[in-house]
């Protein structure tokens, strides 16, 4: 008689519901062929037969759910014909695919009857905290507090990290996924700013010209004022870095136009509410103001580009970047393929970024690939201001506060709801009169805003 | 590196993806060919699982044929559920005892494709514990089920691009009683084929494979 149990499909697997039986009490089943079929977190899995012979007894009807390694029935090899007496019970080494018959002993679970192959090697972990920092050609890292789960070796690994200095909060000091996903996480944080911070305090902005910012290199030790040295974040150095080269880079040019924002206003006060209870999200003027540089990107291709050496290079994609203020410094995540997106699809990308840019929680792809950016000045009261291009891009749009202002509309005084864009844009390639046409096109599907955004 | 082919079958009725599927499953089994990413759009059809119950099909049967909507009863894992136009199904057939032999890995990566290719479009896709599939905002915006016979893999998942969320009445998806959504229903208006194209990387990414196979569009 061989044991059929139930087998274990995974590794966290510790149950699974017998579905149907393809064979009756009685029948003949041969070795590999199709016996039950069982139910796992929605995965259908048909089991093959251990052993050839007749099935003798069914021991868990359909519908119930049994931990793995029960035995579920019993097949009788000498009622089959011949072939089953070569496979008696203990030995379902090379076994049919989901290694189901477990011998009788309800032992170590699967990976002790499987032979090499893949299976995580799980006896091993006792390995006593070696110091020696890369064993294996695999270099499995030092094995610190408890057995590891295969799963956290894998993202170990995948990811080079030494686990050593990884805290584990799971049962004996174990290192669980949470664990490192929180490393992962504190890891990243700190690298994420390093790419391209476009300018935008509106303190740098009306600088003169004739000021040779660089005349001013700070002594580097203050004679006689009291001080107080205090070294530079990571994230301060390169966007100071980034801010110079852009300066060093690029022909700056900004020009200014003022819209009337007043059919945006009215849409936003008109769906905020709605908004709110139907996303969980707030209405901002910015997703529209994105929205309406996606339009003029499109029609002015050039703005979304860049210059390499002698060559243009046109985006296909068009890729925004939003400035995003932190405590100590900025940060620019990339809403990719904006053009795809809607108000909402907008608003929602950016609440997103700008939530994860202030936890530090940005992949470090979510910062980068940006065609163009836009940055929100307004936000912080500011009217107008010259960002710095955000390289290697070639232009950048600023967005002032919007404000009810006296408007003169067919010789009358009206109320309107007014704002100032600004545009940067990069001499060396965009004309005044292309930049100009281009602010004027954001302008023009602001004034005449007709999209829904419900 | 493993390699596995992809290719996107287009718009094809539910029976004959799944004769399809069927082959590449036994010439798989033999080792015959590589591993499989099929990509699939169904007309408007109503699957039940194996362990569906047909109680969460909420129209009878001839009322969704009056519907133009077909019905198939499927031996993959999961309840009831619909596909159609502006979904992209994804079939891998897959060796498992290539990958890992571990159905819930295969289940949580898969979602995890999913979940990744969402965020290339800025939508935070996750996961729900004790309930298989992708949500967003606690709603479901792509299904799961599979089958496994000798660690082969067949069906795989439904992901809501700009499928029309309407005909979900007709069915208790999964037999869960939570709503369903789609990308264009959270404001992404992303191309059927930009979002293939994602699936296609991120898959390649989670499962380890070098992706043969290339994007052929009229």
């Amino acid at each position: 008689m061989t044991d059929v149990v139930m087998p274990q499909m995974g590794e966290s697997i510790v149950e699974g519901t017998l579905t149907k039986w393809l064979k009756k009490a009685g029948d003949h089943v041969e070795r590999d062929e199709p016996l039950f079929e069982i139910s796992t977190d929605k995965v259908d899995t048909e089991i093959p037969s251990p052993a050839a012979g007749t099935l003798r007894e069914v021991l868990v009807e359909e519908g119930k759910t049994v931990g793995i390694n029960t035995v579920v029935a019993r097949i009788d090899e000498a009622g089959g014909n011949g072939v089953g007496a070569a496979a008696p019970a203990a030995k379902p080494a090379a076994a049919p695919p989901p290694q189901p018959v477990q011998a009788q002993a309800p032992a170590p679970p699967a990976p002790a009857a499987e032979a090499a192959p893949p299976p995580p090697v799980q006896a091993q972990s006792p390995a006593p905290q070696t110091v020696a920092p890369a064993p294996a050609p695999d270099s499995e890292p030092v094995e610190p507090a408890g057995p590891l789960s295969p799963l956290v070796r894998k993202m170990a690994r995948e990811n080079n990290i030494d686990l050593s200095q990884v805290k584990g909060t799971g049962a004996g000091g174990r290192i669980t996924k949470q664990d490192l996903e929180a490393y992962l996480a504190q890891q990243q944080a700190p690298r994420a700013p390093s790419p391209a911070p476009p300018a935008q305090k509106p303190a740098a902005a009306p600088a003169p010209p004739a000021q040779a910012p660089r005349a001013y290199v700070p002594p580097a030790a203050p004679s006689t004022a009291k001080v107080r040295v205090e070294p530079m974040s990571t994230m301060r150095q390169k966007i100071a870095e980034h801010m110079v080269m852009s300066q060093r880079t690029s022909a700056h040019v900004t020009t200014i136009h003022r819209v009337d924002m007043t059919n945006v206003a009215k849409v936003r006060d008109r769906q905020k509410a709605d908004f709110q209870t139907r996303y969980g999200l707030s209405l901002t003027y910015l997703p529209f103001v994105v929205r309406a540089t996606v339009e003029a990107l499109r029609t002015y291709p050039i703005v979304n580009a860049s210059i390499e050496g002698t060559n243009i290079l046109y985006y296909n994609e068009i890729n925004i970047g939003i400035a995003v203020a932190l405590e100590n410094g900025l940060i620019v995540p990339v809403i990719r393929n904006a053009d795809e997106k809607n108000v909402l699809g907008l608003q929602r990308a950016i609440v997103d970024l700008a939530a994860r840019a202030r936890s530090r929680q940005l992949k470090p792809d979510e910062v980068q690939g940006g065609t163009f950016s836009i940055t929100n000045f307004g936000s912080y009261g500011s009217m107008m201001a010259t960002p710095v291009i955000n390289q290697p891009q070639v232009a950048i749009l600023g967005v002032g506060a919007v404000t009810k202002e006296p408007v003169v509309i067919a010789d009358a005084i009206a109320i309107r709801s007014m704002c100032y864009i600004s545009l940067t844009f990069d001499h060396r390639l965009i004309d005044g009169a292309l930049a100009d046409q281009f602010t004027a096109k954001v302008k023009s599907v602001l004034e005449s805003w007709s999209e829904e955004v419900l | 590196m493993r390699s596995c082919e992809w290719r996107d079958l287009g718009r094809m009725g539910y029976g004959e993806a799944f004769e399809q599927q069927r082959a590449l499953v036994e010439q798989r089994k033999h080792a015959e060919i590589p591993d499989q990413f099929l990509i699939v759009e169904h007309p408007p059809t109503i699957t039940l699982g194996r362990n569906g119950h047909i109680d969460n099909l909420l129209a009878r049967e001839e009322l969704l044929e009056r519907a133009g909507i077909a019905f198939h009863h499927t031996d993959r894992g999961g309840d009831i559920t619909y596909h159609g136009p502006g979904q992209i199904v994804g079939y891998p057939i897959l060796d498992l005892r290539e990958w890992k032999r571990d159905v819930a890995a295969y289940v949580r990566a898969m979602e995890q494709v999913i979940i990744n290719a969402l965020s290339d479009f800025s939508l935070a896709g996750e996961r729900v514990p004790g309930m298989t599939g992708v949500w967003v905002d606690g709603a479901k915006i792509a299904a799961i089920g599979v089958h496994i016979s000798r660690w082969v893999t067949s069906h795989g998942f439904a992901l809501n691009v700009t499928t029309d969320l309407s005909y979900f009445q007709y069915i208790v998806p999964c037999g869960l009683v939570k709503p369903v959504t789609s990308m264009a229903a959270l404001g992404v208006m992303a191309q059927r084929q930009d979002v293939i194209e994602r699936l296609v990387v991120h898959f390649g990414r989670v499962f380890d494979f070098e992706m043969a196979g290339e994007l052929v569009y009229d």
